[in-house]
C-alpha cells in the first residue's frame, strides 16, 4: 500500500440528476427505458435484437456471440460506465419452444443506472455464451454457478467447474426444466453416490491448476481435456 | 406407516419372551456393577462435550443456547469441541445437503466411543422443507440417532429438553450391555449403514410435500 | 429531505509503535470528502528466502462452525499463503429449484432460511419484488413497519457478526454481550410474530400482522439500551492493541478492486466505494429518513469493523426516526387478489370462503414479467429476481447473494497474509453459507 485511497464516490457523474426516490407507481411495460438501450442499438446494429421496459427495468436482448464485446463497451464507454457487474443467471421457461436465456444484470454506479442484458439459446443448440470474466472478476463465480445448474458453458472462463454439486455430480443439471425436483436416482442411490466421494479428495497440489497437473494426468484425460471436454451430462 | 424398525443400538436385548417373567439369578447385576454404572453414567450424562456440526439456522439457535440467557454450560456443555476425537455428542445443527454427507460421516467415525448424536432441528431429522434433490432426508440414513429435536429451528428450550433426554438415555444405559458400543459398520461397497430399501422408505415424501411437485397452475 | 453525508473514517495505518503500543490514531471527519491525516505505513524488510516446499492444507468444511460449512484449501508456504481456493457447495438445499414449485407467499420460509441472520429483511426484500411483480403498492403503515423490521434485521446480523468475528479474532467477551442483546431483540420479534429467527414476517402485500400493544414501547426501551452496548464493546476492543494489531493493513481491496469483484454493503464500504442501496437506489422510503452511511478509506479488515459498527448507531437513528413516524391505518393493502380475507367473514360468509379457498389453494398470480429488487442487507446488495409466466408459482427465481459475490474476492484478500489472518479476514467478509450456497 502506497498512496492513501481516496473515497469513491458513486453516484457523481450526474451531478444535476434528481436526487434518488423510492419508485411509486411503477408502470408494467412501457416506462422510460434506460438511455443506455437506444445508445448499444446504435453502436452494436447486429447483435441488438430488441429492448423492452418491464415494471421499470430496461432489458436489452442481443445475440449470443459478441456479448463479451457488448459488455465490454458498457464498461469502458465513458458515457455507460457499467462498472458494476449485479448477476450472471440464465432462465428456462416451462414452455418447451422458449429458448433458455442467459441473463446479466449491469449497473453504472456513476450514473445510478440499471440494466438487463439478455441473450437467447435455442434448446437443442450449443448452450455457449463468451464469458465477462475478462472485463468483471466477480463474473468467475457467478458463471460457475450458471454452469453448474444450467449447463451452459462459457468460453474465456479460466476454470469453468461446478461449484455447488460435487465436481462428478452426474445426475444433471438441476435448475433444468427437465430435472425432476427431487432428483432422477432414488435416495439410496443418490446417498450412495454422495458417500462415494471422499472428503479428502483433491488433497494433492495437483487440484491447484489443471494446467500445472497436465503432465500427471493419465493420456485419455488430457485428451478429454484438451477437447474442451466437461463434467457432467 | 410400515415403517421397518429403525436400527436402535440402545436399547438393550429384549428377553427372549415377551409374556414370561423370568428370573435368572446369574444374569441379574451386582451391587457394585450397579454402583459402577450410576457413577459412570451420572459422570458421562452431566459432562457431554458437544461437537456442534452446525450448518444453517439451527446452529445460530445452538449458539443461543450456548450464551448467557440459556447457559448450557450449566449441563456441562460449555466445552464446545471442534475437534470429534475430543467430544461426546454431535449435534447436528442444520441441513445436511448431499455434499456434506461424507464430511458427516467421516466426523461420526472419528468420534472415540462412548458417543451419542443429537439430530437437532427438522432438516437434520427428516430433511424438514428441503425435500429435493440436494438435502439428505434426515441424518439418520448416514449415521445413528440417539434424540431427534424438532423445529425449525427448535427453541433453546427445545434443544436442552432434547439434551435431557439424552441424559436420561445414557444414565439408563449399563456397561454390561457391549451393543451399546458396537461402531457402525458400513457396507464397504456402497457405504449405507441400512438398507437402500429403508432409506428409501425413511425418504419416502409426505404431508403437503406429496402435492407440490406440480408447477405452474 | 436529507441530502446524502457520508462520515469518512480515516486512519493511519501504522499500526504498532516500536514498544508495541497501538500507534494513536486520529479520526478525521470531513464533510467534503477530503480525508486529511494519513501516514504512509512504515517499509517492511523483506523476509529472507527459505527453502522449503509448499504445504496444502484443508480449513474446513467442518471447522469452528461460526460461519458455515465452507473449505479453504490453501497452499502454505511457512505461514504465509500462496494460494487460497475455496470449495462452497457444503450447504446447497436447492431453493431456487424449491421456489419453482411453490406460491409466492409460500415461497417466504425459505427466504428466512437462506440468509438466517436476516430473515426479516430477506422477507421483506421478497415481498417488494413480489410487489413490484403482482404491481401493488403498499400502505404508509406497512412502509414504516418494514423499515423497522429491516432496521431491527440489520442489528441482529451485525451483532452475530461482532460477536464471531470477535471469538475469531481472541475476544470472547463480546460474543456474549451480543447474543444478550440478540435476545432482547428476539423478545420483540417473538411478540410481533411469534418466532425468534425465522421469522417469515412479511406477505405479498403487507405483514404477516400487526404488531402487538405496547409493541413499540418495548422497541422504544431497547432503543434506550442498546447504543450502552455498542459503546462497550467499542471501549473494549476498538483500541485494543491486539486487535488494532491483528486487523488493520489485512485484507486490502482498493475500490477499483471492490467494484470489479462485485462486493457490495460493508465490504465495498469500508474499500472507499461511498454506495448504499438505501440511499442511491432508495425502497420504502429511505430517502425520507436522516441517517449518515460510514465510509472507510483504507478497505481492511479494521475498516470494515469500524464501518459496521457505525451501521449498528446509524440503524438506532433510522428506528428512533421510524418509530415516531409510524401512522395508523391497515398493515395490509386491501386487494382482494392478494389479501385472505377476515377469517370471521371466511367461515361465515360463501363468497368469502371461495375467496380464501382460491387464494390458499391456487395462490395469487401475477401478470407476465420479471422484476429484480435490490436492497441494502446486512450483508451487501441483496436482491430477487422474479420471472413469471402468469402462473402461481414463478417460473425463475433467483437470489443474488451478496456474501457469494464477495466471498469470491477471498483468494485476493488472503494472499501474501498469515494462516491466522485467513481467520481474520473470512470472519470480516460477514458470510453466511446459507445465502452463499442457497
Amino acid at each position: 500500500m502506497s498512496a492513501p485511497f481516496t473515497v469513491v464516490h458513486a453516484g457523481h457523474a450526474a451531478p444535476d440528476a434528481p436526487a434518488p426516490r423510492t419508485a411509486r407507481q411503477v408502470p408494467h411495460r412501457g416506462g422510460t427505458p434506460n438511455p443506455s438501450a437506444a445508445r448499444l442499438q446504435a453502436k452494436f446494429p447486429q447483435q441488438y435484437v430488441r429492448h423492452e421496459v418491464m415494471w421499470g427495468d430496461t432489458t436489452v436482448y442481443v445475440l449470443p456471440e459478441r456479448v463479451q464485446d457488448v459488455v465490454r463497451w458498457l464498461h469502458d464507454d465513458a458515457g455507460e460506465q457499467y462498472d458494476y457487474l449485479v448477476d450472471v443467471t440464465a432462465v428456462e421457461y416451462r414452455d418447451v419452444e422458449q429458448p433458455l436465456e442467459v441473463v446479466w444484470h449491469l449497473r453504472s454506479l456513476p450514473y445510478r443506472r440499471f440494466l438487463r442484458l439478455k441473450a437467447q439459446l435455442p434448446k437443442g443448440t450449443p448452450l455457449r455464451v463468451p464469458s465477462v470474466w475478462p472485463i468483471y472478476q466477480g463474473a468467475d463465480w457467478l458463471e460457475r454457478e450458471c454452469f453448474d445448474m444450467f449447463g451452459i458453458s462459457f468460453d474465456g472462463h479460466p476454470d469453468l467447474r461446478r461449484i455447488l454439486m460435487w465436481e462428478q455430480y452426474r445426475e444433471g443439471y438441476p435448475l433444468r426444466k427437465d430435472f425432476p425436483l427431487r432428483g432422477r436416482f432414488s435416495r439410496a442411490e443418490q446417498l450412495r453416490q454422495a458417500l462415494s466421494q471422499n472428503p479428502e479428495a483433491k488433497y494433492s497440489m495437483e487440484e491447484l491448476t489443471i494446467a500445472d497437473a497436465f503432465e500427471d494426468l493419465p493420456l485419455d484425460m488430457r485428451r478429454r481435456l484438451a477437447g474442451g471436454e466437461r463434467t457432467g451430462e | 406407516m410400515g415403517l421397518a424398525p429403525r436400527p436402535d443400538a440402545s436399547v438393550a436385548a429384549r428377553p427372549a419372551s415377551d409374556h414370561v417373567v423370568s428370573y435368572d439369578p446369574q444374569s441379574q447385576e451386582g451391587w457394585i456393577t450397579t454402583r459402577l454404572d450410576m457413577l459412570v453414567n451420572w459422570g458421562r450424562a452431566n459432562s457431554l462435550w458437544p461437537m456442534p456440526f452446525g450448518t444453517a439456522c439451527c446452529a445460530i439457535e445452538f449458539m443461543a443456547s450456548a450464551a448467557s440467557r440459556f447457559d448450557l454450560a450449566r449441563f456441562g456443555m460449555e466445552r464446545m469441541s471442534f475437534s470429534p476425537r475430543q467430544a461426546d455428542v454431535l449435534i447436528c445443527a442444520g441441513r445436511v445437503p448431499f455434499k456434506l454427507a461424507p464430511v458427516i460421516r467421516r466426523i461420526y467415525q472419528q468420534m472415540p466411543q462412548p458417543k451419542w448424536v443429537i439430530s437437532m432441528g427438522a432438516c437434520a431429522s427428516s430433511g424438514g422443507m428441503f425435500d429435493n434433490y440436494a438435502v439428505v432426508q434426515g441424518i439418520d440414513t448416514i449415521i445413528p440417532v440417539d434424540v431427534y429435536v424438532p423445529g425449525c429451528p427448535p427453541r433453546p428450550e427445545g434443544l436442552m429438553y432434547g439434551i435431557m433426554m439424552l441424559q436420561e438415555k445414557v444414565k439408563r444405559e449399563r456397561m454390561s450391555d457391549q451393543s451399546l458400543r458396537e461402531e457402525m459398520d458400513p457396507d464397504p461397497a456402497s457405504n449405507l449403514y441400512i438398507p437402500p430399501a429403508v432409506i428409501d422408505e425413511l425418504s419416502e415424501p409426505f404431508g403437503n410435500s406429496v402435492h407440490q411437485t406440480r408447477s405452474g397452475l | 429531505m436529507a441530502t446524502k453525508r457520508t462520515i469518512e473514517v480515516a486512519l493511519s495505518t501504522t499500526g504498532l509503535d516500536r514498544e508495541g503500543r497501538p500507534q494513536r490514531v486520529p479520526l478525521a471527519v470531513d464533510e467534503r470528502g477530503q480525508v486529511t491525516t494519513l501516514a504512509p505505513p512504515p517499509a517492511l524488510e523483506p523476509e529472507p528466502e527459505l527453502e522449503g516446499e509448499h504445504m496444502l492444507i484443508n480449513l474446513g468444511p467442518q471447522h469452528p462452525a461460526t460461519h458455515g460449512v465452507l473449505r479453504l484449501v490453501l497452499e502454505l508456504d511457512g505461514e504465509t499463503v500462496v494460494r487460497c481456493i475455496p470449495h462452497i457447495g457444503y450447504l446447497h438445499c436447492g431453493f431456487e429449484k424449491i421456489g419453482e414449485y411453490r406460491q409466492y407467499n409460500q415461497i417466504i420460509p425459505w427466504t428466512d432460511r437462506e440468509d438466517y441472520l436476516n430473515s426479516p429483511g430477506n422477507n421483506i426484500a421478497f415481498a417488494l419484488g413480489a410487489e413490484r411483480l403482482f404491481g401493488v403498492e403498499i400502505t404508509e403503515r406497512c412502509t414504516v413497519l418494514r423499515v423497522i423490521a429491516l432496521e431491527l434485521s440489520r442489528i441482529i446480523s451485525h451483532l452475530v457478526w461482532v460477536g464471531t468475528t470477535c471469538i475469531d479474532i481472541g475476544a470472547f467477551t463480546p460474543f456474549l454481550w451480543a447474543f444478550q442483546e440478540r435476545e432482547n431483540i428476539y423478545n420483540l420479534l417473538e411478540g410481533w410474530v411469534g418466532a425468534r429467527l425465522t421469522t417469515s414476517i412479511s406477505r405479498v402485500g403487507g405483514m404477516a400482522a400487526d404488531i402487538p400493544d405496547g409493541w413499540l414501547d418495548g422497541l422504544r426501551g431497547f432503543l434506550k439500551t442498546f447504543p450502552k452496548t455498542v459503546a462497550e464493546v467499542d471501549k473494549m476492543v476498538t483500541r485494543h492493541g491486539i486487535w488494532v494489531g491483528r486487523t488493520i493493513g489485512l485484507g486490502v481491496m482498493t475500490a477499483d478492486e471492490a467494484i470489479n469483484y462485485g462486493l457490495s454493503g460493508a465490504m465495498a464500504r469500508a474499500s472507499g466505494v461511498a454506495w448504499d442501496m438505501r440511499k442511491d437506489f432508495p425502497y420504502l422510503d429511505y430517502e425520507t429518513y436522516d441517517f449518515d452511511v460510514p465510509v472507510g478509506v483504507n478497505g481492511d479488515v479494521y475498516d470494515r469493523f469500524l464501518v459496521r459498527m457505525e451501521e449498528l448507531r446509524q440503524s438506532v437513528r433510522i428506528l428512533e426516526q421510524a418509530v415516531e413516524r409510524l401512522p395508523d391505518g391497515p398493515v395490509n393493502v386491501d386487494d382482494p387478489r392478494l389479501i385472505l380475507p377476515p377469517k370471521s367473514k371466511a367461515t361465515s360468509e360463501m363468497e368469502s370462503m371461495i375467496h380464501h379457498f382460491k387464494l390458499v389453494m391456487e395462490g395469487p398470480r401475477p401478470p407476465v414479467g420479471e422484476v429484480y429488487v435490490p436492497v441494502e442487507s446486512p450483508k451487501g446488495e441483496k436482491g430477487y429476481y422474479f420471472v413469471s409466466d402468469g402462473t402461481a408459482k414463478p417460473v425463475r427465481w433467483r437470489i443474488r447473494p451478496p456474501s457469494f459475490v464477495n466471498l469470491s474476492a477471498i483468494p485476493k484478500m488472503v494472499e501474501g497474509h498469515l494462516l491466522s489472518d485467513v481467520i481474520a479476514i473470512n470472519a470480516s467478509i460477514d458470510i453466511v453459507m446459507g445465502e452463499i450456497d442457497r
